[in-house]
């Protein structure tokens, strides 16, 4: 089957927007979008989105963003798969283009989260969890990945500091990328020094709460070359799935194998007809530390107990083996929940395209893949681009 | 958010959260909480299962910033707790010190107020862990 490519991509810089709303956010990003790809209409739009129901009592987003875009009477529907909806959403418009049924798609990723008081957005985060067995105990997202992270230090015996070294990575990169919510570099000792949230997971081990909006333009290589976009212009959509896994984290077999990313990223990679070794970047879901550890170990690219080994070692920097986070990933580009599957998708064009910021950009970069994870790795997207 | 209105929604789950009862299916596969198919072998025919209320301390954290509707009791420990006869289960530990908590402590099962909603709203009770009580030695 023929695979779709993207022809635009567009954002609004992470952070906390006090002064715009979701749908001004979505509607810039998504009009950028557009712009980009030289278009001023698409047939469908589908919306990566987690919680503006609760975040800002909206929902029903297919229709908000549609009709204050100016799109017209098209189909338009939100897609949800927790922090993995920005992920999942730019599949549904892939598949769409691939069945036939519509040309070009629009896809957008959203989510307001600064209306609420924190306590209320750790409430409504834990939404992404069990609510009658985890998060009615009091279980914070945080404090469940805690629970994982506490287990992965105490299987393979890493420390705190060995973990940290993420966190580092995603700074050291953010800092160059614009549309990074923290353009700051940052010490091992800034992330050891910060109060713990949920021991072992400490301030600058985990991703902030803000706001932000991607969007990116799906077609097929023939209409593609029907608008007049060159072959620069296009990335592919080489390969993609996504699987879930037990919602509940206790009721998982492994605490420390993210099953529903190696499922997803077998079928991915198989589609594709790559495997590990053929990726020049990853954009991994670094939502907490030791989630970009496990996202490393179930992609193939680092044994079982050794991902924490690639960040202490180096090897995820740009100039790296397995360059991760080019853009500042989950933590320093920050992580709009429902978005950030988009975001992702956004830096693995640009990097495709060599259109990086400078200190950032991967060299050559012709293979990237992009992993969202859903709750605490109940819901994995993964996606495969590659220049055309 | 935290409407009290919910007692259908937490009286559906009275066995599970007062007395630990799970289920078990004809193929002998344990599971927590109850669900009418079993997880492991797909068997559609599980009957309700009391566990001891006894385990260990697979991992756990402090909850140093709660959800809201728990500030009240911050910081508290939580953690995954393996029962005896398998099944792992996440609840709060009570009547610790989070420095005393470790890897493999034994615990026993206690009911306690889990949560309490506004002035009017119901008081949620279930299941927390302590450690294990042991005589004390002269
Ligand atoms: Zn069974």
């Amino acid at each position: 089957m023929e695979k779709p490519v993207i022809i635009g991509v567009g954002m609004v810089p992470v952070g906390e927007h006090w002064r715009v709303s979701l749908r001004d956010m979505a509607v810039e990003a998504l009009l950028n979008a557009m712009e980009d790809a030289g278009i001023d209409k698409v047939d469908s739009l589908y919306v990566g989105n987690m919680a503006s129901g609760s975040f800002i009592e909206q929902e029903n987003l297919g229709a908000l963003i549609a009709d204050w875009a100016g799109l017209g009477n098209i189909p338009a529907v939100k897609v949800e798969a927790a922090c993995g909806s920005g992920g999942a959403a730019v599949q549904e418009g892939a598949k769409a283009v691939m069945s036939g049924l519509e040309d070009v798609v629009a896809v957008v990723g959203v989510e307001k989260m600064t209306d609420a008081w924190p306590s209320d957005a750790t409430r409504f985060l834990g939404y992404a969890a069990d609510a009658e067995w985890e998060l009615f105990h009091g279980a914070s997202f945080v404090a469940l990945n805690a629970l994982i992270m506490r287990l992965y230090m105490k299987t393979y015996g890493y420390t705190e500091e060995d973990l940290a070294h993420f966190a580092v990575n995603a700074h050291r990169n953010g800092a160059k990328n614009p549309y990074a919510m923290f353009k700051k570099e940052i010490k091992l000792e800034t992330v050891l020094n910060s109060p713990y949230v949920a021991d072992p997971i400490k301030l600058f081990d985990a991703a902030p709460m803000c706001d932000g909006a991607a969007a990116v333009i799906i077609t097929s290589k023939e209409k593609a070359k029907e608008l007049g976009v060159p072959k620069e212009g296009m990335v592919e959509l080489a390969g993609f799935w996504r699987a879930i896994d037990t919602i509940n984290l206790a009721n998982r077999e492994d605490f420390l194998t993210l099953k529903a990313a190696k499922v997803a990223a077998e079928k991915a990679y198989k589609m594709a007809g790559v495997t590990a070794k053929d990726i020049d970047f990853f954009e991994v879901h670094d939502a907490f530390t030791v989630m970009a550890a496990l996202s490393l170990e179930a992609l193939g690219v680092a044994e079982k107990g050794k991902g924490a080994m690639l960040a202490k070692e180096g090897q995820i920097a740009i100039d790296g083996d397995y360059p991760i986070q080019t853009m500042g990933g989950l933590k320093a580009r920050g992580h709009p929940v429902g978005a950030t599957g988009v975001y992702q998708t956004v830096e693995a064009v640009l990097q495709l395209r060599g259109e990086a910021p400078e200190g950032i950009q991967v060299p050559d970069a012709e293979v990237g893949l992009t992993q969202n994870i859903g709750g605490t790795g109940s819901n994995i997207t993964v996606n495969i681009l590659r220049r055309v | 958010m935290g409407k009290p209105m919910q007692v259908a929604r937490h009286w559906r789950h009275f066995e599970e959260k007062y007395a630990l009862i799970g289920g078990k299916c004809e193929n002998g596969h344990l599971m927590f909480p109850y669900r009418e198919i079993c997880p492991v072998c797909g068997s559609r025919n599980v009957e309700k299962h009391k566990f001891s209320g006894k385990g260990k301390v697979v991992s756990w954290t402090i909850v140093r910033n709660p959800p809201s509707g728990f500030e009240y009791y911050k910081p508290y420990p939580l953690a995954l707790v393996q029962l005896e006869e398998g099944p792992v289960v996440l609840a709060q530990l009570t009547d610790v010190e989070p420095e005393e908590i470790d890897f493999g402590m034994e615990v026993e099962m206690v009911t306690r107020k889990v949560r309490e909603f506004d002035e009017d709203g119901i008081i949620l009770y279930a299941y927390k862990f302590r450690p294990v009580l042991k005589p004390q030695k002269e």
